[in-house]
């Protein structure tokens, strides 16, 4: 640990967590351990076609079949709810949680049967009979910006939902004054985030409360109000249970429409009913795709690698159901350059809808897709060039005497020293014994490469990006609230307002709490509020939950702490510029013997009306919701600038891999990684993550693909087909960290959940092509499946020797 | 169809019950015997999520129906620590390892653990990436979780010598 | 992902069993279960769906492994991690203990048995490969009486195999060879390692004192629609002193042996190629064991 701006007494030290201990005792509380008497159970009908019409659908099978309660269908539903959320201002395309006279993927899901149980459910689910007509899918991604593609959605006219231009700085005038251009296309995969659990939800309607109570393993802004606007009652009807642990998000568990299944038929049948996907489900029909993204990009250069400009044009398949998924266009803008001194970028941005999966938001919201669309240039720029790929990034990275730094599309970075973190990944990996390292594998025959990746984790969020895509999305606040109470034993309890999947946000709270108010973490009480209870919150996304709850939490301690001293002040008969307070004692500066204890003002606050300050409320209770800090709040000027996230972070990758070259398989042999996210809340968790979404990233550059043929049948849906690496994919990882703090943020905090995940796939595909190079290949496509890499080499040889 | 009576030992004790023969064990844990610390990922044998132990040796209970676990032995992630409240070696090597984030994966991979432990008390890291590899974790990338089945192997060796 | 409805009863002896198959209706399937790792992720998708099953998992004698003169036996019902880790396996049929090493996950060889791998027949699968490079002999009891399979012909398609719906396989045979040093190699490629092979391959090599080749299996998985020998291959190499140069130009007659199809995880034409990669690699590893 380096660089740390102040020595902590409890954040930045090695401290247990809060949640592991109810986990390692199988003592978590899923979405599926919760049994609410009398839940009923949902299993779903799914289309087996790419793009159909319904012609009809008979449940009369299905409604004998035993303990059989409900089928439900599109039409139904869509009669009596509202479409669910589009980010984009597309009135024409309507989502339905099950499809409306038409199908428009393989697995969407027709029909909902309620029964008994789940294996009841799927009895009578078989015997619902539709009726189809399939018709010709629309597939390949190019192919969906045709006028003569089959329409996805027909009302919308086109198979394109939004395409914009943007120009920041003066990108022709640097493209006239570069010395050479560079143009390539990457590719990448159509992958998510597929965490182990599944959605579940459950859902009870109250009629006599009028409350609808929903437990699910939601990570979604904005959940209860979807809910509310889909059901069309009252937000304050709805009682989202935000103690649920989720078992896995990084983004996707956002099953908003499984939701409004549930929690229709919950109302109309009067009954608990719960829906947990199972795994074909949630892999075909549970709407949790990634970005599908082709990248075509021009880079302006000098010949001393020095790169000024970017043209840029990217092409996402977000599906059939957009959702929020095309806004992951947007995102990236905050950091379209990456760590590089770019001084101008033109992107063009193209969702497009398809006869696929819809697609939702995925760690990093389009920043892993950007990051490696970036660094596979770089890579490229270094080989046209001849220069060496790590001398080329250091003369392009921006130094750390140059924050906060502007890029082109208005942000500002707020600080780091890429220089430095690259410095010490290349200590911690050895850079020299690993280039011998490979050349003697080399020499030995074999194919071996080493990735180079530089990358930036934009943290903290902030969904004015969404206005860029949606000029009617004129959102400019995501707050994040904490409420703290110190009860009258002196106990402190922090309220937090959303869910948790694994980032550790009770440790978060308590750890901050406890350095602000110098009370030892493991006494602090978390509690996750439900959405009735709660404050506002826009959910753990973003990597933006050290940044912004951290802060709520950093300033509602510091408002408890203030008036506990007001208070010690009042009762020592001092000013309150003469209390000091250390470690549970509040004392008369210089007169350490005049003093109150914590507990005793606990109990002046709550019991002593006669002994508080004057205007005083009594007990202590405070809460802070927080906007983002940095943002200006604003809408983007005319130029469409602006300040998107506040916080960057920074990593730099170095992954070693060996691919055999008789069957195209790569070993991910080492990895070695720096990472700077400012100031580190609980050093184990933030290594966790990053270690862990690096092993996403690996998923993404090898192995993980949801495959459809060209007819749009979907070739992916269970663990036998949709790879997700296992420990023998994934080396020991060995990481070092970097301290910068943020100036914005409470403690220098900045997001650290996504890192591992926007570096990693641009840094295997490095060393993949490293490993290549010899041969004189370069792949840009993700994944690099070991088939796709076999057949290179073979081409490459047969070339050679024919 | 009919269902049946059954009985098997779950964590030291007996437990009865009546199921269908298509229900399978992880069902019959979860749903019947409320024993929810086991988790269910795929239900195709792959994840590892539903992992206990039958006999003594680690398998995954999505791919066995309960009727077949009849008259067996049954240890779950609820069966690792003595009593209630108490937490054994391995979980407590996983807590300080921090070896898990969302912890759905965590009973499958302390089953996984436990049973490489039994039978190889000295494993070396590559022996406890193969021991673990039929669990999938999608949090941590694993680097945390070898480390604590290597520190409790380690804590094990300590405390005999 | 639900299991269809069925009928479960356990048998106590493999008579019973075979007269519980035997008492199927028409058109009704009965099914035996061993370990289940193959069936019960087939019958959760309702890909499989037999109204009875039939649990052998409890009849006395069905699981062991017993080296006999000739052969080692190993009962249908011993589990895959027990053969991999018998001595009599590892010392007697070594091509096969290797193989086992690549099936699945430890947990599902402590639940997967050697029959119910051999009884399923996937194209990919390294039992039924090891078994038809070794020329195993598979016996099955019905009502009727018992009958003897040769591995090779054995496996007719992916997942079909020439036990009869009222059969019961009771013990797989893998011959001991005698004479000569004898060496085993087993290579396959999978994207992740545990999973299906995408291809394997298997060679079992004897090499007398002075070090030339008096027998050689070689075989295939995941390139035709069960495993395959490559028997012109060993003719070839049959005789000679398994120089590298001449594995080569024998690995030439992969290619007319198997005949590789398209899926998800790699083309025909891959398959083909690391075909012969493969099985150049475990003649290889074969030979250098019985070399040393
Ligand atoms: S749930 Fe059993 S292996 Fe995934
Ligand atoms: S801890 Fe979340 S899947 Fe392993």
């Amino acid at each position: 640990m380096s660089g740390h701006g102040a020595n902590y007494r409890y954040v930045s030290r090695k401290r247990r967590t809060k949640e592991d201990r109810r986990f390692i005792a199988g003592k978590g509380r899923f979405a599926a351990d919760i049994a609410v008497p009398g839940m009923k159970h949902v299993a779903l009908v799914a289309s087996p076609h790419p793009r159909a019409n319904i012609l009809s659908i008979d449940a009369t099978r299905a409604l004998e079949s035993p303990g059989v309660h409900a089928v439900l269908t599109g039409d139904e539903l869509a009669a009596e709810t509202a479409p669910l959320f589009n980010g984009l201002d597309i009135p024409e395309v309507k989502w339905f949680p099950l499809a409306v006279g038409m199908s428009r993927y393989a697995g969407e899901w027709v029909a909902a049967v309620v029964a008994d149980s789940r294996y009841l459910a799927e009895d009578a689910a078989e015997l619902v009979e539709v009726d189809y007509e399939p018709l010709p899918a629309a597939v390949e991604i190019e192919s969906l910006l045709e006028p003569d593609s089959p329409l996805v959605h027909p009302g919308h006219g086109s198979n394109v939902l939004v395409r914009k231009t943007f120009e920041w700085g003066p990108v022709e005038a640097d493209f006239a004054k570069s010395e050479r251009t560079l143009t390539y296309r990457a590719r990448w995969g159509r992958s998510s985030t597929v965490p182990i659990e599944t959605f579940g939800v459950v859902s009870r309607w109250d009629p006599i409360r009028e409350i609808l109570d929903v437990w699910a393993s939601i990570q979604m802004p904005n959940y209860q109000e979807q809910i509310a606007n889909s059901l069309g009652i009252p937000t304050n009807s709805i009682r989202v249970h935000n103690d649920v642990d989720v078992g896995g998000s990084y983004g996707v568990k956002r099953g908003i429409k499984h939701t409004v299944i549930t929690a229709y038929l919950a109302r109309k049948l009067g009954m608990p009913v719960r829906l947990i996907e199972d795994r074909l489900d949630n892999m075909s029909g549970g709407d949790a795709h990634g970005p599908d993204r082709l990248f075509d990009v021009t880079l302006a250069f000098d010949g001393d690698g020095t790169i000024r400009s970017m043209k840029l044009r990217a092409i996402d398949d977000v599906g059939a159901y957009p959702g929020r998924g095309p806004l992951q266009l947007g995102k990236p803008i905050t950091a379209l350059v990456g760590p590089y001194r770019l001084s101008s970028v033109a992107y063009e941005a193209i969702s497009v809808t398809s006869n696929k999966t819809g697609q939702v938001p995925v760690r990093g919201f389009g920043q892993s897709p950007t990051n490696f669309m970036i660094e596979t240039g770089i890579d490229l720029v270094a080989r046209r060039l001849g220069i060496d790929r790590i001398e080329l990034r250091r003369r392009n990275l921006i130094r750390s005497d140059e924050f906060p730094w502007r890029i082109p599309t208005g942000t500002e970075y707020d600080s780091g020293d890429y220089h430095a973190v690259l410095a010490k990944a290349l200590a911690l990996a050895d850079y020299d014994a690993l280039v011998a390292r490979r050349d003697a594998a080399r020499a030995a025959g074999r194919l071996a490469g080493i990735g180079i990746a530089a990358c930036l984790e934009p943290g903290g969020g902030n969904n004015i990006f969404e206005q860029l895509l949606n000029e009617k999305l004129e959102i400019t606040t995501f707050v994040e609230s904490c409420l703290m109470r110190v009860d009258m034993h002196g106990h402190v309890t922090a309220v937090m307002s959303t869910t948790t999947s694994g980032q550790g946000h009770e440790t978060l709270i308590a750890t901050i709490a406890g350095e602000e108010l110098e009370r030892d973490p493991d006494t602090i009480r978390v509690t996750h509020a439900d959405s009735l209870e709660a404050l506002p919150t826009r959910s753990p996304v973003a990597s933006r939950m050290a940044i912004v709850l951290g802060g709520a939490t950093s300033e509602a301690a510091r408002k408890i702490r203030a008036k506990m001293v007001r208070i010690a002040a009042h009762n020592l008969g001092v000013g309150e510029d003469r209390v000091e307070y250390q470690a549970g004692t509040f004392f008369v500066r210089g007169e350490p013997a005049r003093k109150l204890e914590w507990n005793e003002i606990a109990s002046i606050a709550h019991r002593q009306f006669h002994r508080l300050p004057p205007g005083a409320e009594p007990c202590l209770q405070e809460f802070s919701v927080l906007q983002v800090p940095g943002a200006s709040g604003q809408l983007p000027n005319e130029k469409k600038e602006i300040q998107l996230y506040p916080c960057f972070s920074f990593q730099a990758h170095i992954p070693y891999v060996e691919i055999d070259p008789g069957t195209g398989k790569v070993e991910v042999l080492d990895y070695a990684i720096g990472h700077d996210c400012g100031t580190v809340i609980n050093p184990d968790i933030v290594r966790g993550m990053i270690v862990g979404g690096l092993a996403h990233g690996v998923g993404a550059a090898l192995y993980e693909k949801f495959a459809y043929d060209g007819d749009g049948q979907f070739l992916s849906g269970s663990f036998v087909d949709y790879l997700l690496p296992s420990s023998h994919e994934i080396p020991i990882v060995r990481d070092v960290e970097h301290c910068t703090p943020s100036p914005r943020t409470s403690l220098g905090q900045k997001g650290s959940g996504e890192g591992g995940y926007l570096g990693a796939p641009a840094a295997v595909a490095s060393a993949v092509n490293d490993a290549l190079a010899p041969l004189g290949i370069s792949l840009s496509e993700l994944p690099m499946r070991l088939c796709d890499i076999e057949a290179a080499i073979h081409e490459k040889r047969t070339e050679r020797n024919g | 169809m009919t269902a049946r009576d059954i009985s098997l030992t779950v964590n030291g004790e007996i437990r009865r019950a009546n199921v269908m023969p298509r229900m399978t064990l992880v069902d019959l844990l979860r749903d019947v015997l409320g024993l929810t610390g086991t988790h269910i990922g795929c239900e195709h044998g792959v994840c590892g999520a539903c992992s206990i132990l039958l006999d003594g040796v680690p398998v995954r209970s999505c791919l066995i129906f309960a009727v077949q676990a009849d008259g067996h032995e049954v240890t779950t992630v609820e069966g690792l620590a003595d009593g209630d409240g108490e937490i054994g070696d391995l979980q407590d090597a996983f807590w300080e390892c921090h070896a898990m984030q969302c912890g759905y994966c965590t009973p499958g991979m302390l089953i996984a653990g436990h049973a490489l432990l039994a039978e190889n008390p000295a494993p070396d890291t590559g022996e406890i990436r193969e021991a673990i590899s039929g669990n999938l974790c999608r949090c941590t990338g694993y680097t945390q979780i070898v480390e604590a089945i290597a520190l409790c192997a380690a804590r094990r060796r300590e405390g005999e010598g | 992902m639900k299991a269809a409805e069925f009928d479960y009863i356990r048998a106590d002896s493999v008579a019973a069993a075979c007269a519980a198959l035997a008492a199927a209706g028409p058109g009704e399937e009965r099914k035996i279960i061993a370990g289940g790792q193959t069936l019960v992720p087939l019958m959760a998708m309702r890909l499989a769906r037999p109204a009875l099953l039939v649990d052998i998992d409890g009849i006395p004698g069905l699981d062991g492994i017993e080296a006999r003169d000739s052969y080692v036996a190993i009962g249908a019902m011993t589990r895959q991690r027990a053969a991999e880790l018998s001595p009599a396996v590892r010392d007697a049929v070594p091509l096969l203990a290797r193989a086992l090493r690549f099936v699945g996950h430890v947990q599902t060889r402590n639940r997967g048995t050697v029959g119910g791998s051999l009884v399923h027949g996937d194209p990919s699968a390294e039992i039924p490969l090891a078994a038809v490079a070794l020329d195993a002999e598979l016996e099955a009891e019905a009502t009727g009486g018992k009958r003897t399979y040769a591995a090779a012909s054995f496996f007719e398609g992916p997942m079909v195999t020439a036990i009869a719906p009222d059969e019961c396989l009771v013990e797989a045979r893998f011959p001991v060879w005698n004479g000569g040093r004898i060496g085993a190699g087993f290579q396959e490629v999978a994207s992740r390692r545990g999973d299906f092979a995408i291809v394997a391959a298997a060679a079992q090599v004897a090499l007398d004192g002075g070090g030339t080749c008096t027998r050689i299996a070689a075989a295939l998985g995941g390139v035709a629609p069960g495993p395959v020998r490559i028997a012109a291959l060993e003719d070839a190499l049959a005789g000679t002193r398994l120089e590298d140069g001449a594995i080569d130009a024998a690995l030439a007659s992969v290619g007319g042996a198997i005949e590789p199809d398209d899926d998800l995880h790699a083309t025909a034409a891959y398959r083909g190629r690391v075909a012969e990669v493969l099985l150049g690699r475990a003649i290889r590893e074969a030979r250098d064991e019985a070399r040393a």
